[in-house]
């Protein structure tokens, strides 16, 4: 790579950059609000103190955990919308183990993990099999068991699950204190076995893609389904496997909404960690080493953003709330993609193979 | 026949008219060989801004203007990415969905819960008088006869026109379109920003007639992503793309006519969950192999006519770049 290839490259990843939080910011004017205060004040609510820190490290564990599984997802060339539905039906099942299973302790955290794996998986499973058997497109498979997912929770929560005395349609009761998730300290509020888990599924998830034969057959059936399956790939079993590990991380994603971020289960539990994450690996593609940093720059701002909304009665220049931060990604994630088009068009030769998807990066 | 039920067909007409607009852009766009995922963002940036202006300068008119023009903005925003650019059009699609529907909660916190002008009810002199069928077709806004035109005008430009052949052929065979000498990216570009900005008259047709005004969770979300289901089901084809909204819109209404019976206890959650359960059935009938199974068991020239207007094949290169290597 010469000198002027990297220069071009550097410039055509931090162009974006810059644009996004340009074009945020002028929004921003137009609401009457100072966006060097607005940026100011997410950056330092995400990283002010030791609590800050944890507190964006509770948006990375599911982020990363819904993304690790995404990748997973969309290597086999799956558009796995769906994957909010699969947080809420792990947070939905993990709820169930922490107000109903009667376990010693040291047995009803693996179990109530176990059982929002299962709930994601089966919900992923779901979408899986209405495409392979059925034909309905992942997307609109996705979108669909996302809100019955959500109606779901809706229904518990102010249905079966409410308190006798009467509850709230918001939020469930606390669930008992035995299902709560340890935390490193109290300092560093952050649940250790969650922080294990996300590295490990992390490490998993690497090591199927690049090192095994699986990993070979997911590709094969993302770049080329057909040829794939006319080579012997057993493309169905694949995308449903695909769909199944996928779920079943989104899930887990979803037992630490419950379990440890609210305590209780809410309608949209999920907060749109899922779609987040659909960001993540379109901004990462394949490389999923580079996923736990672009996940933390992501859930920063997110954490930042729920400061922001609390400073806001004080402060009327701080305009925005967490859609704020939604435009700020979404510019970004935009601008990356149309980017990555203009280097593929203008700086990189004629090579039109690398203008198909999943053959972008070198 | 009695006036409520009347009435219910009269409301079933209005609630499927967004539905119906915004699938008939749509399945312009998707014709001509553009997948634009962003539909459920477009509506409800489209109905803000829409209302936005509307209310600013009390004028209907701006209103609907600037819904449209919103509209055609995000779709210029999907054709770039993936006509010129050549990026995949559902990852375009998709992160614009995301990023229309928090723009409109963004900008829109001003706007939440205000009175602002709606379109009002024109009874269509002559027709409306007409026993029944007056009644439930010619009872309504602006909007609604918008949408019986469109879809009259959509059926003969796709069928019976000569640029509407030229369209369907640029989302079916654009290599042959091209060496006809039809400029297929540019052409591309045209649908997918008219498609857009009836998309975005489908915003407006909500903020500005049947959901009128804005709010912090607004009732038309999730409408998008029924529409772009709708143009599946309907494969690609006017006439069916209404008949399924209408039907559609025919199931909702039924269904809140079951809830609110006093003699029947059903939570208003299974309601709303109602229309996503619809929408994998009707799409499992479509694309899967029930229709083909179905059809086997009827007599051989029966089966050819029938499976022609029950099968649902997308155009050809919908969602695929051209790229014209003679240049």
């Amino acid at each position: 790579m010469t000198i002027r290839n990297l220069a071009i490259r550097f410039s055509l990843t931090l162009i974006p950059i810059l644009l996004s939080v340009a074009l945020t910011a002028i929004l921003i004017l137009i609401l009457g609000g100072d966006p060097v205060r607005v940026y100011s004040t997410l950056w330092e609510s995400a990283f002010q103190d030791q609590s800050a820190y944890a507190k964006v490290f509770n948006f990375w564990i599911p982020l990363t955990l819904a993304s690790a599984g995404l990748v997973v997802t969309f290597t086999a060339g799956l558009w796995n919308i769906g994957v909010e539905g699969q947080i809420m039906m792990g947070a939905v099942f993990a709820s169930w183990g922490a107000q109903f299973l009667d376990l010693p302790p040291i047995l009803l955290i693996p179990a109530t993990l176990a059982l929002s794996a299962l709930g994601g998986l089966l919900w992923g499973l779901l979408v899986g099999v209405l495409k392979t058997r059925f034909g309905v497109h992942e997307i609109f498979g996705g979108v669909a068991l996302n809100a019955i997912a959500n109606n779901i929770a809706i229904f518990l929560i102010a249905g079966p699950w409410q308190p006798p005395e009467g509850g709230s349609a918001q939020s469930t009761a606390p669930f008992p204190e035995a299902s709560w998730l340890s935390v490193y300290s109290p300092e560093f509020p952050v649940p250790t076995v969650m922080l294990v888990v996300t590295i490990i599924s992390l490490l998993i998830v690497g090591f199927l893609l690049y090192f095994t034969r699986w990993g070979l057959e997911l590709k094969a059936v993302g770049k080329n389904a057909r040829s794939a399956l006319l080579l012997g790939v057993r493309t169905e079993q694949v995308s449903l496997s695909a769909f199944a590990l996928g779920g079943a991380l989104a899930g887990l994603a979803g037992a630490h909404r419950v379990l440890h971020f609210y305590h209780a289960l809410r309608p949209l539990v999920s907060g749109g960690i899922g779609f987040l994450g659909l960001l993540i690996v379109l901004l990462v593609g394949f490389r999923i080493i580079l996923m736990p940093f672009i996940a933390f720059i992501l859930a920063a701002m997110l954490s930042g953003s729920t400061r922001l909304q609390a400073l806001q009665r004080l402060y009327p220049e701080l305009v925005g709330d967490s859609s704020l931060v939604g435009v700020l990604q979404g510019i970004l994630v935009l601008m990356i993609l149309y980017f990555n088009g203009i280097r593929e068009r203008w700086f990189s030769g004629s090579d039109t193979a690398k203008v198909k998807r999943g053959t972008t990066d070198e | 026949m009695n006036e409520a039920f009347l009435n219910t067909l009269n409301s079933i007409i209005a609630t499927a008219t967004p539905l119906i607009i915004a699938s008939l852009g749509e399945t312009i766009t998707e014709r001509a060989g553009v997948i634009n995922l962003s539909l459920n963002g477009s509506i409800l940036l489209a109905a803000m801004l829409g209302f936005a202006a509307a209310s600013i300068t009390s004028s209907l008119w701006l209103g609907i203007f600037v819904a449209m023009i919103v509209g055609a903005v995000v779709a210029l925003l999907v054709a770039v990415g993936s006509i010129t650019l050549r990026q995949d059009q559902v990852a375009v699609g998709f992160v614009l969905t995301l990023l229309a529907a928090d723009l409109a909660k963004f900008l829109g916190s001003d706007f939440q819960n205000i009175p602002g002008p709606t379109a009002r009810e024109i009874a269509i002199p002559v027709l409306s008088d007409v026993p029944i069928v007056g009644t439930i077709f010619f009872q309504h806004d602006g909007f609604v006869y918008f949408s019986f035109i469109l879809l009259i005008v959509t059926w003969v430009f796709l069928f019976r026109s000569r640029p509407g052949l030229s369209l369907r052929a640029i989302g079916e065979r654009p290599s042959a379109a091209f060496s006809r000498g039809v400029n297929v990216n540019l052409q591309r570009y045209g649908y997918t920003l008219l498609g857009g900005a009836l998309v975005g008259l489908a915003g407006a047709s909500y903020s500005l007639g049947i959901k009128a005004g804005w709010q912090a969770s607004p009732a038309m979300d999730g409408d998008g992503w029924i529409a772009l289901a709708i143009v599946i089901f309907g494969g690609w084809h006017p006439a069916r793309v209404a008949f399924g909204a209408y039907l559609f819109a025919a199931l909702r209404s039924l269904a809140s006519v079951i809830q609110r019976d006093p003699n029947l206890d059903i939570p208003i959650v299974l309601l709303n969950t109602l229309p996503w359960v619809l929408m994998i059935l009707t799409l499992a009938l479509v694309s899967g192999g029930v229709i083909d199974r179905l059809l086997l068991m009827l007599p051989l020239p029966l089966q050819r006519r029938l499976r022609g207007i029950l099968r649902s094949n997308p155009p050809d290169s919908l969602g695929q770049p051209f790229e014209n290597d003679a240049v």
